[in-house]
């Protein structure tokens, strides 16, 4: 592990130092970046992939409890990170009930916490997003004798824009959370350490330019990411009507 | 060759339909069998858009009996509608036709032929990779029509399909519906145009306030109409 690499030479750091090391391409400041974004992606593209379908199927089935269900599941969009760091550490843990798999403390931890975090609010807006739909295609699939499984399929597709924006929500909200990756992953310098949680450590240091520094970074990664997707909205969009 | 017909006659018994307090369609009785196109004639609220959505199967009767071809069954294989507003999927032209084939059952090794087929046969070839939403409002009627015809139908539903239409439009979806009829689907038709109604309908029911006021033929209906209410709507009186 690289520990003994800080981000650079103590006490000549100014506020422009964050920039410095993205510019020169720090090795260090680089690693915990891709691992911020390969574990937020991985929890947002599997929160989707859970998420969405549960969202439509919440939004066109009828069942008893169904409005509980969508009233809690409206209110754990609001979950903190962490108590769903501290749930997935009590289970992941040595004495836990998946204590055995031995994630505690490793990116795939951090993944599956963050993923909890999310699904709710991917859920959350799909349901609104899919029932808004639903009354607009419900005579039309109807007629065309579609099933419960095809009409999920067909509104997710056909939500698809929508979808992005509310896939995008999930994945800020995990790339900015802290609390839940600092209790699963332990923000160990190399291994878990991602830009949140170099934040955290950095202000408690009390190298606050730093600290900001790589606040504006994290920033911009997510303006990027999300100039991306509108970027590529627009252009499907175009595409498929 | 066709099959006999599964859905035909399409017998209403005595329908009757609330939604909520209140009443949409009173006791209303009717037959459709097979033949020239029927056409539902009625003022804006008689309950024409209801009556279709019964005859799909769609919604059911608060009260009374509907059968197709003798059967109160579920199943509405045979049977398609196009709304007076038809909801686009948001995919190409001709994705919107796979989409109504495979819904229909039909075997993926046949859906492309048949979407050209389909396509050419409303006119919309040429636009088959257009984005559906992004067709003028005559042509995504058509390509309801399109989708509608894709299960092969029976018994093909029209809720005003050119109400919102140009003459030049009008025209293209009554020939498509005209070739439907000829092909041997029955056609069952809201309008409240009577220029449409002399060119098209076979046969003629005139809703009004929710009640069959007439069923007679179209030439009947035109010329010799026997009930105040229809001879009113003709004059082009304001029929309420």
């Amino acid at each position: 592990m690289p520990s003994g690499e800080r981000f650079s030479g103590g006490a000549k750091i100014n506020f422009f130092s964050a920039w410095d090391l993205v510019v020169s391409g720090n090795p260090t400041l680089m690693a915990i970046v891709r691992l911020s974004l390969a574990v937020s992606l991985t929890a947002a593209v599997i929160a989707g992939a859970v998420g969405m379908p549960l969202g439509a199927s919440l939004a066109l089935t009828r069942f008893p409890g169904r409005a509980t269900l969508i009233v809690l599941c409206n209110a754990m969009m609001g979950l903190p990170p962490v108590v769903v760091g501290l749930a997935v550490y009590l289970l992941l843990s040595r004495s836990g009930p998946l204590g055995a798999m031995g994630i505690l403390f490793t990116p795939a931890a951090m993944i599956v916490a963050q993923t909890i975090l999310i699904v709710p609010i991917i859920a959350a807006l799909t349901r609104q997003t899919v029932e808004d739909l639903w009354s607009e295609y419900s005579d039309e699939l109807n007629s065309m004798e579609v099933g419960p499984v095809g009409r999920v399929a067909t509104l997710l597709w056909d939500a698809r824009y929508s979808l992005m924006t509310t896939l995008l929500a999930g994945f800020g909200r995990a790339i900015a959370e802290v609390g839940a990756v600092m209790i699963v992953g332990g923000n160990i310098d190399g291994f878990t350490r991602t830009m949140t949680t170099s934040i955290a450590l950095e202000t408690s240091k009390g190298d606050l330019p730093l600290a900001m520094g790589l606040g504006l970074v994290l920033i911009c990664i997510v303006l990027a990411i999300n100039a991306a997707a509108w970027v590529a909205r627009l252009w499907s969009e175009r595409q498929a009507g | 060759m066709r099959a006999p017909s599964s859905e035909l006659p399409l017998v209403l018994d005595r329908i009757l339909f609330k939604a909520g307090v209140a009443t949409i369609l009173n006791h209303l009785s009717l037959t459709i069998a097979p033949g020239a196109p029927t056409v539902i004639v009625g003022p804006n609220g008689s309950g024409k858009t209801t009556l279709l959505r019964l005859c799909m199967g769609l919604i059911a009767p608060t009260d009374g009996n509907i059968t197709w071809g003798g059967r109160r069954q579920a199943s509405m294989a045979r049977r398609a509608i196009v709304f007076q507003r038809p909801v686009m999927l948001r995919r190409s032209t001709a994705a919107n036709v796979a989409y109504a084939l495979a819904k229909a059952d039909v075997h993926h090794s046949h859906r492309a032929a048949r979407v050209d087929q389909l396509l050419a046969r409303v006119g919309l070839f040429d636009m088959a990779q257009r984005a559906a939403r992004s067709l003028s409002g005559g042509e995504q009627q058509r390509l309801a029509l399109a989708r509608a015809l894709a299960r092969d139908p029976e018994l093909l539903l029209l809720d005003e399909p050119t109400a919102s239409l140009d003459p030049a439009s009008t025209r293209r979806v009554e020939e498509i519906i005209l070739v439907a009829a000829q092909s041997g689907i029955k056609i069952v038709m809201a309008s409240h145009d009577l220029g449409q109604v002399r060119r098209i309908a076979g046969d003629v029911v005139f809703l009004a306030r929710g009640a069959l006021c007439e069923h007679s033929s179209a030439d009947n209906f035109l010329n010799r109409p026997t009930m105040p209410e229809a001879a009113a709507f003709l004059r082009g009186d304001l029929v309420i």
